[in-house]
C-alpha cells in the first residue's frame, strides 16, 4: 500500500482513538449514569414514588398507551432519584431533555437510571418512541421545588 | 456488452417499479415536515395518517428502493465486469419475489393494517401479510446473489491470473454481509412475528425481537451505502478526470465492512435495559472500528479527486477543488457523487456521536437521529441511486435522457434541501424534539397544553429543507419518467464507467481472498451476540401482549 495511504489510515485510527478516550474520560470524570439492567419483576409494573432515605427517591414509572404513571412528580431540589421504568403494553420512550435522561420502556424488561435534580424548576419529559396514534400526547412533568 | 431480452426486462422493471413507489415515499416525507412544523395540525391528510405515512416513507425509501437498487446495480456490475449473464432462473425468481413482496407490503400499508414503522417493533402488531411481504422482498435479493456466485467461480477459472475487480469485491462483500445479517430478521419475521400476529403464538419476548431486528438493522445501513462506495472507488475517479489513488485501500475498506458491520447492531439498543453496559461499551468500540473504512474512503477518494484537479492544471493546496467538473451538462453524474460525499462528511461525524455510548443518551430517539441519517441514506445513498438509475436506465433501455441541464442541477438542489432538513432535525433533537411524532397535534400547536415554542424554529427549518428536497425529487421524476416513456434510439447495452488505478500496487494476498474475512466476521458476530442474547433471556420475560396502534386494549385478552 502507498505510504501516504498508510499514513492516512494510521491518522484516522489515531483520531478515532482520541474520540473514544474523550468519551471514556468524560463518562468517568462526570460519573455519567447509563441505563442498566435489572431482572424482570412484576412489582415494577405498579407505579410508586417513595422516599427511601433523606433526599433519595425511588420512582417506579410505568408507561402505557398513552400516559405515564405517574404523570406529574414532585420532589425537593437536591434529590437523587432512581428511576425504574417499564411498560405494560407496547414499547415507549422516556426522555428528560434537561437531564440527559433517555431510556426505553420495553414490556417484559426493566430499565433503570439514577439522576440528581439540583436546580428547582419544571422538567418536562416526553415519550420518544412511537407507541400508537396517541403517541404525541404522551408527556409528563417533574416539579423540583 | 449486449444483453438478453429477459435480463433487460428484469433490469428495467427493477428500476422503474421502486422509482414509482418512491413518489409516494417522497410525498409522505414532505408531509411529515409539514406536520412536524405545526403547519398541519391534524391526524391525517387524504386518508393517510401521520404514522401510516411514516411507515410508508421508511419502508419504501429505506427498504424497498434501496434493496431493489442494490440488486439491479449488482446485476449490472456483474454482467459488465464478468462478461456473463447470471442464470435466467435466478434473476427471474428473484425479481418475482421482490415485486410480489413489495406489492403485498404496500397494499397492507395503504389499507392502514401495518402502521408499525419500518422497524416493526412488537408488541405493536401489523397484519401478518406485512411481515411475509417484507420477508419475500429480502429473500428475493438472496436469490439474485445466488445467481452471481457460480459466475464468479467460472470467471476465476477462465482468468486465473486476474485479480478480483474492485467493483466485484464490493458487490460480493455487500451481499455476503447482507445475507448473514438478514438471517436473523427473516427468523424474526417468519418464526416469531407472523405466527404471533396470527394469534398462533401467544407470547413474545420483546427484547429478543429488538435484538434480532438490530442485528439486521445496522448492517442494513451499510447495505444502503456500499453501492455508493463502489461508485466512489471505481467510477468517480474517472468521472472527475483522474485515477483511483489506491486500489489496495479500497479492497481493505470493503473487507473491513465485511467483518465489522454486523456485530455493531447493539448500538441501537444503548438506552434499553436487558443488555449490560459492558456489552454496550464493547459494541461502542466496534462501532468506532467500523467508521475506520469510511475515513479511509474519504482519504482515498479525496486523494483521487485532488489528482484529477491537478491533472487539469490546479496548483497549491486547494485549487484542485475548483478544477473539478462542477455543473457540467455533459457530465451530469459528477454532481450526484460529489454532493453525496459532501453530505457524508457530516453524516459520518454525526454518526460518531450516535455511536459514542454515553453521548448517545443526549440524542437517542430525538430528531437528531433522522437528521443524522438523512445525511447518509438521503445523502450519498439516494444521490447515487438517483444518478445511477438515470445512467443504467438510459443504457439498458436505449432510450434517450433528455433535460440534461435539469439532471445536472438536481443533486445540488437536493443537497441544499437535505442540509437544511438535517440541520433543523438535529438542532431540534438537541433541544429534545422527539422523532416519530406528529408534533403538529401537540408540541408545535399553540392551542395544546404541551406546546413547546422552542421547537417551532427548528421544525420550520426542517420543513423548508423538506420542501426543497421535494422540489428536487419532482424534477427528477419528470425527467426519469419522460425517459421511461420515450422510444429507444440506441441499442440496449450494459456499460459501466471504469476508473484506472494510479499506480500498480503489489497485490496483497490477504486482500484478494474473502474467505478468512468471512470466518472472522462470523467469529465477531458470535462473540458479540452470544452474550447479548444470553443477557436478553436472563433479564427479560416474554409477554402475551399484542396491540393495534389505534387501541390501547390488548388483542390477546379480547377472546378471553
Ligand atoms: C423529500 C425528501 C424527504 C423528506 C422531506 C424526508 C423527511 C423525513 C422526516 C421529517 C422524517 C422524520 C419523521 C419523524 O421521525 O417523525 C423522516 C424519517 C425517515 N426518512 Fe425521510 N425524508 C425524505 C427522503 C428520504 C429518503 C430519500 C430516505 C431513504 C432513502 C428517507 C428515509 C427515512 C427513514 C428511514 C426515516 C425514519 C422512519 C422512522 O422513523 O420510522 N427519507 N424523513
Ligand atoms: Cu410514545
Ligand atoms: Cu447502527
Amino acid at each position: 500500500m502507498d505510504k501516504y495511504e498508510l499514513r492516512a489510515i494510521v491518522l484516522s485510527g489515531g483520531l478515532l482513538s482520541v474520540f473514544f478516550f474523550a468519551v471514556l474520560y468524560n463518562s468517568y470524570s462526570r460519573k455519567i449514569d447509563m441505563p442498566t439492567c435489572i431482572p424482570f419483576d412484576k412489582t415494577f409494573e405498579e407505579s410508586k414514588v417513595k422516599e427511601i432515605d433523606k433526599g433519595l427517591y425511588e420512582i417506579y414509572l410505568v408507561a402505557r398507551m398513552w400516559t405515564f404513571d405517574p404523570e406529574e412528580i414532585e420532589i425537593p431540589a437536591g434529590s437523587t432519584v432512581d428511576f425504574y421504568l417499564t411498560s405494560i403494553d407496547v414499547v415507549h420512550g422516556f426522555h428528560i431533555n434537561e437531564k440527559g435522561v433517555n431510556m426505553m420502556a420495553v414490556p417484559g424488561s426493566i430499565n433503570k437510571i439514577t439522576t440528581r435534580f439540583e436546580q428547582p424548576g419544571i422538567y418536562r419529559f416526553v415519550c420518544n418512541e412511537f407507541c400508537g396514534t396517541g403517541h404525541q400526547n404522551m408527556a409528563g412533568t417533574i416539579i423540583v421545588k | 456488452m449486449t444483453i438478453s431480452r429477459p435480463l433487460k426486462t428484469t433490469l428495467l422493471l427493477g428500476l422503474t417499479m421502486p422509482m414509482s413507489l418512491f413518489i409516494l415515499g417522497v410525498y409522505n416525507g414532505v408531509m411529515q415536515t409539514l406536520y412536524r412544523a405545526g403547519v398541519l395540525q391534524q391526524h391525517d391528510v387524504a386518508g393517510i395518517n401521520y404514522y401510516q405515512g411514516l411507515t410508508m416513507h421508511g419502508v419504501i425509501n429505506a427498504i424497498v428502493l434501496t434493496t431493489f437498487f442494490a440488486v439491479i446495480f449488482g446485476h449490472y456490475t456483474i454482467v459488465h465486469y464478468l462478461r456473463k449473464e447470471p442464470p435466467k432462473w435466478s434473476y427471474i425468481t428473484s425479481i418475482v419475489f421482490m415485486i410480489t413482496g413489495s406489492v403485498i407490503a404496500l397494499v397492507v400499508m395503504v389499507l392502514g393494517k401495518a402502521s408499525v414503522l419500518y422497524t416493526f417493533y412488537a408488541p405493536l402488531q401489523a397484519a401478518p401479510l406485512f411481515y411475509i411481504g417484507t420477508a419475500m422482498l429480502i429473500i428475493g435479493s438472496w436469490i439474485a446473489f445466488a445467481g452471481w456466485v457460480p459466475l464468479w467461480f467460472e470467471w476465476k477459472r477462465e482468468n486465473p491470473l486476474s485479480k478480483m475487480p474492485i467493483a466485484i469485491l464490493g458487490t460480493f462483500v455487500n451481499f455476503t454481509m447482507w445475507f448473514m445479517a438478514s438471517i436473523p430478521v427473516i427468523y424474526e419475521l417468519l418464526a416469531l412475528l407472523t405466527p404471533w400476529a396470527m394469534g398462533i403464538r401467544e407470547k413474545i419476548n420483546v427484547p429478543e425481537t429488538r435484538t434480532l431486528f438490530w442485528m439486521f438493522g445496522h448492517p442494513l445501513v451499510y447495505f444502503w451505502i456500499l453501492p455508493a462506495y463502489i461508485g466512489y472507488y471505481t467510477m468517480l475517479p474517472k468521472i472527475a478526470g483522474g485515477k483511483l489513488y489506491s486500489g489496495n485501500a479500497a479492497r481493505l475498506a470493503f473487507l473491513l465492512f465485511l467483518i465489522l458491520s454486523t456485530p455493531v447492531g447493539v448500538h441501537h439498543q444503548f438506552s434499553e435495559g436487558g443488555i449490560s453496559p459492558s456489552i454496550k461499551l464493547w459494541v461502542s468500540i466496534l462501532t468506532f472500528g467500523v467508521s475506520l473504512p469510511s475515513f479511509m474512503t474519504a482519504f482515498t477518494v479525496g486523494a483521487s479527486l485532488e489528482y484529477a484537479g491537478k491533472k487539469r492544471g490546479a496548483k497549491g493546496v486547494f485549487q484542485w477543488m475548483a478544477r473539478l467538473p462542477w455543473f457540467r451538462k455533459d457530465n451530469y453524474l459528477f454532481g450526484y457523487f460529489i454532493c453525496g460525499l459532501i453530505l457524508f462528511i457530516f453524516g459520518g461525524l454525526s454518526g460518531i456521536v450516535n455511536g459514542s455510548y454515553t453521548l448517545n443518551q443526549l440524542v437517542h430517539n430525538t430528531g437528531w437521529v433522522p437528521g443524522h441519517f438523512h445525511l447518509t441514506v438521503a445523502g450519498p445513498s439516494i444521490l447515487f441511486i438517483l444518478g445511477l438509475t438515470l445512467y443504467m436506465f438510459n443504457h439498458v433501455s436505449g432510450k434517450p435522457l433528455k433535460h440534461r441541464a435539469t439532471a445536472t442541477i438536481i443533486p445540488y438542489l437536493w443537497t441544499i434541501g437535505v442540509a437544511m432538513l438535517a440541520h433543523g432535525l438535529m438542532a431540534g433533537g438537541l433541544m429534545g424534539e422527539p422523532r416519530r411524532t406528529n408534533m403538529g397535534l401537540t408540541y408545535t400547536n399553540p392551542e395544546s397544553h404541551l406546546f413547546n415554542s422552542a421547537w417551532v424554529p427548528s421544525s420550520t427549518m426542517t420543513m423548508l429543507g423538506g420542501i426543497i428536497m421535494g422540489t428536487a425529487a419532482l424534477l427528477y421524476f419528470v425527467i426519469f419518467f419522460r425517459m421511461a416513456f420515450s422510444r429507444p434510439t440506441t441499442t440496449p447495452k450494459i456499460e459501466m464507467i471504469e476508473s484506472e488505478e494510479l499506480h500498480i500496487e503489489k497485490p496483497i494476498p490477504l486482500l484478494l481472498n474473502m474467505r478468512p474475512w468471512i470466518i472472522l466476521a462470523i467469529i465477531l458476530v458470535a462473540s458479540t451476540y452470544y452474550p447479548s442474547f444470553k443477557e436478553v433471556f436472563k433479564y427479560s420475560k416474554p409477554v402475551d401482549n399484542r396491540f393495534d396502534m389505534e387501541n390501547p386494549a390488548n388483542l390477546n385478552r379480547n377472546n378471553e
